[in-house]
């Protein structure tokens, strides 16, 4: 069953054609990573899906309901969340309060005007939140200030507040980018435990073995379309790709 | 109602509550106990809680709450004229009204962020300022400013058959006279209440998710937040402080000008918040407490004081010494105001509330005290 549908999806600027007339399917529950060599125009993909830019053209679908000109708060409400590129975090506010607001805008939705209840007590949201933090390591860090994290603990800390919304869509811009080989494997170990197969997730990631360690199904983007697509192995020795994006060399 | 709150902030509460009712006899070594100044302090400290919710939560600096300060005390004047001059209808016009105007200046302002955010609340208020200054004239009566006069119809009270004062009657809580002394207590009553009103709203998810608009409001947007109705709510609620102040302005002294409305006072209550500490629950108090202090017990210094006060030292030191510090009282004061913010901004920028903080660390070095008012984002 496809959870996103692509059809047709084009954005310019100026002269640039930086998506194409992307078409792309996600099947529900699968990992699926979108690879390609920097200015693909994976990232603008991104921003189009979660409506952080609006296409010029084409459609995107996830879930039955049309997410192009819905404004980025109801497109989250939908069920698809993104983790990007570098963490965007609640810096000045403890790392406790980071994951709790995205668990009371799972259970209150867009707006809710709760002026008068107390944060700390309400126990079903502070359970999520704390199973979140120890789902990535960090329960033990929850009273510190989050800007105090190390660059590694900031990507996982964004990542729990990601899944504290229980997402059905988590988009990830390249979730170990700048991390050591030991954080990218527990990260890569935390990626396949979590969801559990009812989170569809892509993925788009320049380290290949990210990719292949993760991915049951691998796009490869070059010049804002999409030029090859299939099972990681299929795209391991597919010529085009190794021509596009890997430059000829053999993995 | 103390039971909702967390441990530390029940203990605040009620030394803030304290604090407050005994102002007349803590604040009179100080030469601040009178009613006329007391009530001063409650007002404005009303006035900066509010205005905290705002600027201290959200970060969204507004340059124009002064409007809704202007926009209360002129509708509590006409409630007076019109209506009665118990204080009840007053405030819940006054407030009813401001909420309403809150509302339309925080929809159009709230469409931009930041500097342009500023900017927009300020040309409302210069407009407002405008409005009550010359062309509302018939509303307002101008620069003279609205008061009130023996003819007014008072229609409430003439229906209830409140027995007719000789000269112009006083402002009352259902027959309960608001002059002096016990109208500085119905302020401190209110004051304690608003600061109640703002720990609730500060501990609440809605206060967090205020603070998050202050931290990343991209972030929250993409965590399916509408950023821009906890802000305007937000801005709502400190309209609706401001509009409460504004009436009790005019309900301890029955009169409204457009000065009220004038930037300068929008300013003010910028310079008590960041003075007291920006986001912090007590913080504003002080700076207000502080701001009008500094305001009318300064300002009323003149050289025969400063002579008293110096007369021990030998004429040759005394003289120069006078001349200098006279600069900084009477007309002057607002430079002891500058000195003073200089001195905070530089050495403590998170205002009294660090300063006091830090000081407290330094002299009981417990792990245990984590700094009962150490809300985020205060530096």
């Amino acid at each position: 069953m496809a959870a996103l549908e692509v059809s047709g999806l084009k954005k310019s600027f100026g002269g640039l054609k930086a998506l194409n007339d992307v078409n792309l399917t996600v099947q529900f529950g699968t990992v699926h990573a979108i690879i390609g060599p920097n200015g693909a125009g994976k990232s603008t993909l991104l921003n189009a899906f979660v409506g952080r830019l609006i296409p010029d053209a084409g459609s995107v679908v996830f879930d039955g309901i049309s997410l192009v000109g819905l404004p980025p708060h109801q497109i989250n409400q939908a069920g698809v969340v993104r983790v990007f590129q570098t963490p965007e975090i609640f810096g000045e506010l403890t790392l406790l309060d980071n994951v709790l607001i995205p668990a009371f805008s799972h259970r209150d939705g867009e707006f809710e005007l709760n002026g008068w209840s107390r944060a700390a007590q309400q126990a079903s949201v502070h359970e999520a939140a704390k199973h979140m933090l120890e789902d990535v390591g960090l329960y033990g860090k929850r009273n510190m200030v989050a800007n105090s994290l190390s660059r590694g603990d900031k990507r996982r800390l964004e990542l729990a507040m990601c899944l504290a919304q229980e997402p059905k869509l988590l988009l990830l811009d390249e979730p170990t980018a700048g991390m050591s080989r030991a954080d990218t494997n527990s990260t890569i170990d935390l990626l396949q435990r979590l969801g559990d197969g009812k989170v569809t997730k892509i993925i788009i990631e320049h380290d290949m073995h990210v990719v292949f360690s993760l991915a049951e199904k691998i796009s490869v983007m070059a010049q804002g379309a999409i030029i090859a697509e299939g099972a990681p192995e299929a795209i391991k020795t597919d010529p085009r790709v190794q021509e596009a994006y890997l430059g000829g060399a053999h993995l | 109602m103390m039971n909702t709150l967390e441990k530390q902030d029940r203990w605040m509460l009620l030394g803030f509550a304290l604090v407050v009712l005994a102002g007349p006899l803590l604040l009179k070594p100080f030469g601040a106990g009178y009613p006329d100044l007391l009530q001063k302090f409650c007002i404005f400290g009303i006035f900066a809680i509010g205005y905290n919710i705002l600027f201290g939560l959200t970060g969204y600096l507004s340059f124009g709450h002064a409007v809704f300060l202007g926009l209360g005390s002129y509708t509590a004047v006409w409630s007076f004229k019109l209506l009665s001059m118990n204080v009840v209808p007053a405030i819940i016009l006054g407030v009813a009204l401001t909420a309403v105007f809150a509302f339309l200046i925080g929809y159009v302002s709230l469409r931009r962020s930041g500097i342009y955010f500023s900017i927009l609340t300020l040309a409302f208020a210069q407009m407002a300022y405008n409005l009550a200054y010359s062309v509302l004239t018939p509303l307002t009566n101008g620069e003279t400013g609205l008061q009130l006069a023996k003819d007014d119809s008072r229609s409430w009270d003439r229906f209830f058959g409140v027995p007719l004062a000789d000269g112009l009657p006083s402002t009352n809580f259902f027959g309960f006279s608001l002059v002096g002394y016990s109208g500085f207590y119905f302020c401190a009553v209110l004051l304690i209440l608003s600061f109640y009103v703002s720990i609730r709203i500060t501990r609440s998810p809605f206060g967090l998710m205020l603070k998050a608009v202050k931290s990343n409001q991209n972030r929250l947007k993409y965590t399916g937040i509408n950023t821009r109705s906890y802000a305007l709510t937000a801005f709502v609620i400190s309209g609706c402080y401001a509009g409460l102040a504004g009436t009790l302005l005019a309900v301890t002294d029955p009169i409204a000008g457009p000065e009220r409305m004038h930037w300068s006072a929008s300013g003010e209550v910028v310079l008590m918040t960041i003075l007291g500490g920006v986001g912090t629950l007590l913080g504003p108090v002080m700076g207000a407490g502080v701001i009008k202090y500094l305001e009318n017990i300064l300002s009323s210094f003149n050289e025969q004081i400063l002579q008293s006060v110096f007369g021990f030292l030998p004429d040759a030191i005394e003289h120069p010494v006078i001349k200098v510090v006279g600069l900084f009282v009477g007309e002057g004061w607002e430079l002891t105001l500058g000195v003073l913010f200089l001195v905070l901004i530089i050495f403590v920028p998170g205002g009294l509330m660090q300063g006091i903080n830090s000081l407290q660390r330094r002299l009981f070095p417990a792990p245990a005290h984590a700094g009962a008012d150490a809300t985020p984002g205060a530096h």
